[in-house]
């Protein structure tokens, strides 16, 4: 048996979607970009007065969802099938677009450089229980206009892995099309096998920009899967009750839903969100929150009940540093995520509000990802009845060590984490030099980034990225792309 | 008498009675007490003190909001007698998102304690343009300029706002302070902006200096 995690019973899912439909007809959303506007009323939306909010009717709503796809593939840079994502499926994702990295030596946070992207890039290569990469932080040796597309340059080359990234601006979708069409070779094998999941935000309250509406748009049109990220946090831009928020969550989410299945039925899209408990204490957004987790979990529900694939942001930490804080905040949300079936999970390597990024953290997070993939499988029978001849070996023998029934299941039945987990006695532990966790973790890394590892891609298709992202970067007045060493 | 009013004013203040501070103001103004003595002893001496017991985590969030609405009750009995007076407002800070950026929930928060410190705000939104930036700070004559950026991408128009302001020579007219999740004391630095505020606190204390002795 898969064990699952439930918070909301099927009577408040109807109620929450009831509430939800409600919303969305009487109250609307407001649209600050004039073609969705278009797209919205020419379905039979109808406009306010004021042309800014626009109410959507259950009809066109249920329009909608009965063609979203319930699951969709991505797929690797060579085309192999890597995650399928629907029904209970779970894969992790480290947490994207930090603005600092946590250096190693120091462990204090810096800008990152192009080098600080490859060992990253390598590294999420060798991250066994990490399906997907993300363009997990920004460096800083690139004008800052082109950081959004540059990272997803750097991802495609230096890992072979599907990408959750986002663009930050028009301009920046653009780029980030064209070097995913320059690794397939063309729209139709793009939208046929997807290489990235692109987020797209609603604004809370119940709000679609100019930018993050034409990005759901735009996706849908080059079949880019889009994850909708909606960010309500409670008691500030949304009620204070996680069921408050978990309507306006189903709200935000419907509405971009109903913009991307008008542009293409049938396009694929992650019922996500970022939502968090709003700290009032300190004006922050913490990822850590147990309420902001058990939304994430209930608003999974909502998903799941609708038959759309999910998405959260879940399974991260507002540390500031690779503490006992980091480990708790992220295995308590990694594996709640899991058992609630929330089917990507983006967060690994994260710290401090989504702004600071760690490959430490990373290669710890790998080791939970892990070990909440093995408590997916549950506790199965495997030749465990009739049990009398196993008992009666164990007895003659006084140990199952060698026994055939051991040798058979001991690596699906049990988990062995990494040395990252310290399961030495404590005279074992100090004869190997007392290290600490951040140690261990960092000699990991090392091992893994010193591997010999095949190239990704052709030298034909990394030429033509290169020539993308340097037109990019000269029209924002670099010279020549940082040196890749 | 005078001092009673005032004391009872900073206390109604601090619990947030929106109709008490009105009520008292009224009284101060009916008693002859100076304007600005109501003003500044009265009601932002009582926001000094929720000011202070924010910063040290003593009250929270709505608390404050509840005393800023509170301390605005009391305003608008003042705000004709400080016209007819010509007593200048403590200080004027246009605020707004910078172009290309959606993320205004930390400059409305600012925006929000400014005014509850006693400040005119001119909020501009987001997505704003360095010309309306400019533009905003010279037709409202402010003080102070707030920009906020949370995303890498948008940082470099902060510096567009100051050139701009260089390239009209009106630059040294105000002070400019930035704020948002990626910029640092380093980057306003850069840019030549006055101030970095991480949160409200900062962000009030620091418009506090700037139009001090004005
Ligand atoms: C909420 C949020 C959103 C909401 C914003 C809603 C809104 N109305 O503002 C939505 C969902 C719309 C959103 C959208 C996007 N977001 Co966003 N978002 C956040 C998040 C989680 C929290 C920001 C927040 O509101 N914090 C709470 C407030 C109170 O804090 P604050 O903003 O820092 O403000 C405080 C101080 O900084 C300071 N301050 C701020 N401004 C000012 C101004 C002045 C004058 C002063 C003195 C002080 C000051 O005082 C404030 C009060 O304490 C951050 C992560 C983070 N932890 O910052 C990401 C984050 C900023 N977003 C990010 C991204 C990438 C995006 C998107 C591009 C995603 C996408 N692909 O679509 C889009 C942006 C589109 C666009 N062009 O703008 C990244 C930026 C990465 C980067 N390298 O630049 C971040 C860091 C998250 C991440 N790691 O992915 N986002």
């Amino acid at each position: 048996m898969r064990p699952k995690l439930k918070f909301l019973d099927d009577e408040l899912i109807h109620k929450i979607t009831n509430e939800a439909y409600e919303l969305l007809e009487n109250v609307g959303i407001e649209i600050h970009n004039k073609s969705v506007i278009s797209l919205l009323t020419d379905h039979g939306a109808k406009l306010s007065s004021d042309g800014k909010r626009v109410f959507l009717s259950h009809d066109l709503i249920q329009k909608a969802l009965d063609s979203t796809p319930s699951s969709f593939k991505l797929y690797d840079t060579n085309g192999n099938e890597t995650a399928d994502l629907g029904g209970y499926n779970v894969h992790y994702t480290p947490g994207s677009c930090a603005i600092y990295f946590l250096d190693s030596e120091s462990d204090e946070p810096r800008h990152a450089k192009t080098s600080d992207y490859l060992r990253y890039a390598k590294l999420m290569r060798k991250m066994e229980y990490i399906a997907t990469q993300s363009t997990a932080f920004i460096t800083n040796d690139v004008a800052e206009q082109i950081s959004d597309s540059y990272r997803l340059y750097l991802s495609l080359l230096h890992c072979e892995k599907p990408i959750v990234t986002g663009a930050f601006t028009d301009n920046g979708f653009e780029v980030m099309k064209n070097l995913q069409l320059a690794v397939r070779g063309s729209a139709e094998a793009l939208a046929s096998k997807p290489v990235s999941v692109f987020s797209a935000c609603p604004t809370a309250p119940l709000k679609w920009s100019d930018i993050s509406s034409q990005n759901v748009v735009d996706c849908a049109n080059a079949g880019i899967p889009v994850e909708f990220v909606a960010m309500p946090l409670t008691g500030f831009v949304a009620p204070i009750t996680l069921t408050g928020t978990l309507v306006q969550h189903t709200v935000e989410t419907l509405s971009g839903l109903v913009i991307s299945q008008l542009t293409k039925p049938g396009a694929p899209v992650l019922w996500g969100g970022s939502p968090a408990v709003f700290d009032i204490r300190y004006e922050t957004t913490p990822m850590g929150d147990i309420g902001t987790m058990m939304i994430d979990c209930g608003y999974n529900e909502i998903g799941k009940h609708f038959k759309i694939p999910t998405q959260a942001y879940i399974g991260l930490s507002d540390a500031k540093h690779l503490d006992a804080q980091a480990g708790f905040e992220t295995s308590m949300g990694a594996t709640l995520a899991a058992l609630a079936g929330i089917n990507n999970i983006s967060g690994a390597g994260m710290l401090d509000f989504e702004n600071l990024f760690s490959l430490e953290k990373l290669v710890l997070d790998n080791q939970i990802c892990g070990m909440t993939h093995r408590m997916l499988k549950g506790i199965e029978p495997k030749e465990d009845f009739p049990s009398k001849s196993l008992f009666e070996e164990l007895i003659s023998e006084g140990h199952l060590l060698i026994a055939d029934h051991t040798r058979k299941h001991i690596h699906d039945e049990i988990h062995f984490p990494s040395a990252v987990i310290d399961r030495a006695n404590r005279s074992r532990y100090r004869e190997e030099g007392g290290v600490t966790l951040k140690q261990r973790a960092r000699k990991e890394i090392e091992q893994h980034i010193a591997e010999e590892m095949d190239e990704c891609l052709t030298p034909e298709i990394r030429k033509e990225l290169e020539n993308i992202m340097l037109t990019e970067a000269k029209k924002n007045g670099m010279d020549s792309l940082p040196k890749i060493i | 008498m005078t001092n009673d009013i005032l004391t009872q004013l900073t206390q109604v203040l601090q619990t947030g009675d929106a109709t008490a501070v009105s009520d008292l103001t009224k009284l101060a103004i009916d008693q002859s007490i100076g304007t600005k003595i109501i003003l500044d002893d009265g009601l932002i001496a009582g926001m000094n003190i929720v000011g202070e017991r924010f910063k040290k985590h003593e009250i929270f969030l709505p608390d404050l909001l509840f005393s800023a609405k509170a301390f605005y009750a009391g305003l608008e009995h003042l705000k004709p007698l400080l016209l007819k007076e010509k007593i200048a407002s403590p200080g004027k800070v246009v605020i707004g998102t910078v172009q290309g950026d959606q993320h205004d929930i930390g400059k409305n928060l600012v925006g929000i304690m400014l005014e509850g410190a006693g400040f005119e705000v001119v909020d501009l939104g987001k997505d704003v343009s360095p010309e309306q930036f400019v533009d905003a700070a010279v037709e409202t004559n402010a003080d102070v300029i707030g920009m906020s950026a949370l995303l890498t991408t948008t940082m470099p128009v902060m510096k567009k706002v100051i050139d701009l302001a260089t390239e009209r020579k009106i630059k040294d007219q105000f002070k400019y302070i930035v704020g948002g999740a990626p910029l640092s004391d380093k980057f306003a630095k850069e840019i030549g902006a006055d101030a970095y505020c991480f949160d409200t606190v900062s962000a009030v204390e620091c418009v506090k200096g700037f139009v001090k002795g004005k």
